[in-house]
């Protein structure tokens, strides 16, 4: 048995959860959480960590355009996203919610903003 | 011109009162807003966790926005942008200018004050050293990196652990920096735990907490910094000094609420909170303008400042048709023990639930609230731990207040 201990990140709650494993790695259980939310980050967080990604890309009109990945992407995998993403030129007349890149590390990156 | 509602801000809070008024009948609204587009801070806050309590959904700061910014298009809501609101009147004249019509006044029914916050500036920081460049507030660092396009360094140190500065270690890691330590003088972190997680801990960066920035280094630009560990009355212990090579220093130590309007009407300020002091409707002392958002007291989320202006919409619009809830009660709110402000600060109807938000100002372990009125206990309320970091509420029923026949405590133990 082996219990650990991690601050949930999926809202700003922040509760403190404790998991606790057997010999094997596998979980038996995760504790602290005040909301279903907590079981599924705990077993992410110790098994495969993710994380949504969010940042700008460069324009037409020259200016930035906030973006992020529509889903998590794995935690290790947030400076290669970052290379493919400083790489994209948002057209004119993206609309909040369009896809600039698709299946980058196993998400969209869409647009959080009208570009005007 | 005169207008039944002027709304001074057109960030999360005045948009919120807004669509609230409008909802409540209202029709004669004009959003005031200083920046070129609508949206306030939450324009540069690309980062998500915003709209959970709201919404039920995870959005960046953007989306929340965008959310807010529809609701008022859809409802024809008269807004001018780039427009400085100069003053404010006691009898609810507002002279504000801008481009296109100059110099103009506006005879309001009702106001709303909704210009959130700002950053503390070195200058009141008291660091010494020298004053070259290179050193931002993180908001100002925000604003350049997200929205102009400029990395303000390459190697950083952050002074103050408030989100701002937490998501700012982050975004120039991401964007390429080097965030060599961020230091904390308090012995806690101000800011959500979530962001120590996300923020710091993913990225390896040092928080140092009772830690401060005791020397800046460099003529031109920043070339180190010092720092060193604090005692338990924040003095600098001189033997733990140690430099840190960067040419950036960004601040977070605090956000002030941007009360000169409401100092220009008259209005009474709360010494700690540094807004207005209100009642349970987000009403100032001068009858007729409301407060709510960052302008009164500092939230940790949108979302509340949200809820907030939506209270203060209403109460604005019951003011405008003259169904405003007669004023039957005057209780005092006063905080004590941990506690170290409550809003609002009084209360003068009990026909209507009131949530009461405070703060403690030091970390209270098994912590016990009650609400006391005079030696009478009105509530109690036990948490695992409270945090300066966190804003607490408690709701207080209309049977509990009118049980009161004095003034309000509220402690923390």
């Amino acid at each position: 048995m082996k219990t650990t201990e991690l601050t949930c990140i999926v809202c700003p709650m922040g509760c403190t959860l404790t998991v606790t494993r057997n010999e094997e790695g596998e979980i038996l259980s995760v504790e602290g959480n005040t909301c279903p939310r907590g079981v599924p980050y705990a077993k992410n967080e110790l098994l495969h960590p993710v994380r949504t990604l969010t940042t700008t890309v460069k324009t037409a009109n020259g200016k930035l355009l906030p973006v992020k990945t529509d889903k998590p992407i794995p935690k290790e995998s947030l400076f290669a996203a970052m290379e493919k993403v400083n790489r994209v030129v948002a057209p004119e007349g993206v609309k909040i919610g369009d896809v600039l890149l698709a299946d980058l590390f196993g998400a969209n990156l869409v647009a959080t903003a009208d570009l005007r | 011109m005169k207008k039944d509602l002027v709304i001074i801000g057109g960030g999360p809070a005045g948009l919120a009162a807004a669509v609230a008024a409008y909802d409540s009948g209202i029709r004669d609204i004009l959003i005031l807003e200083r920046d070129t587009s609508l949206g306030g801070i939450l324009q540069q806050c690309i980062h998500n966790g915003f709209g959970l309590h709201r919404f039920g959904e995870e959005l960046t700061g953007p989306e929340y926005a965008a959310r807010y910014e529809q609701q008022v298009q859809e409802r024809g809501i008269e807004s001018l942008c780039g427009t400085m609101v100069l003053s404010v009147s006691p009898d609810k004249t507002v002279t504000a200018m801008n481009k296109q019509m100059g110099i103009f006044t506006l005879e309001a029914t009702a106001v709303v004050l909704a210009m959130g916050c700002r950053e503390r500036p070195r200058g009141a920081l008291n660091i010494p050293g020298t004053r070259p460049a290179g050193i931002f507030t993180a908001g100002t660092a925000q604003r350049f990196v997200n929205m102009e396009g400029y990395m303000p360094g390459k190697e950083v140190v952050i002074l103050g652990s408030g989100d701002i500065g937490l998501i700012m270690a982050r975004r120039m890691t991401l964007e390429g920096a080097k965030v060599k330590a961020v230091c904390e003088l308090m012995p806690y972190s101000g800011g959500l735990n979530r962001n120590i997680v996300q923020c710091l801990r993913d990225f390896d960066i040092p928080l140092y907490l009772s830690h401060t920035v005791s020397r800046i280094h460099g003529k031109e630009r920043v070339t180190g910094v010092s720092i060193a560990k604090v005692d338990e009355r924040l003095q600098v212990i001189p033997e733990t000094e140690t430099y840190i090579p960067c040419d950036t220093l960004l601040l977070s130590c605090g956000l002030l609420p941007e009360n000169e309007l409401t100092k220009s009407a008259g209005i009474p300020l709360d010494g700690i909170t540094g807004g207005a002091t209100v009642n349970q409707n987000r009403e100032t002392a001068l009858e007729g303008v409301f407060a709510c958002g960052n302008v009164l007291h500092v939230h940790d989320l949108v979302d509340f400042v949200s809820e907030e202006a939506a209270l203060a919409g209403n109460a604005a619009a019951a003011y405008i048709k003259g169904n405003a809830p007669a004023k039957e009660i005057a209780l005092a709110v006063k905080p004590a023990g941990k506690v170290r402000y409550t809003v609002p600060q009084r209360i003068d109807s009990a026909k209507e639930e009131v949530t009461l938000f405070f703060r403690v100002g030091s970390v209270a372990d098994n912590a016990l609230l009650t609400v006391k009125c005079g030696d009478k206990v009105l509530l109690t309320k036990k948490k695992r731990r409270m945090t300066p970091g966190e804003m607490e509420s408690v709701r207080l029923s209309p049977a509990l207040l009118s049980e009161a026949n004095g003034d309000l405590t509220v402690c923390v133990e």
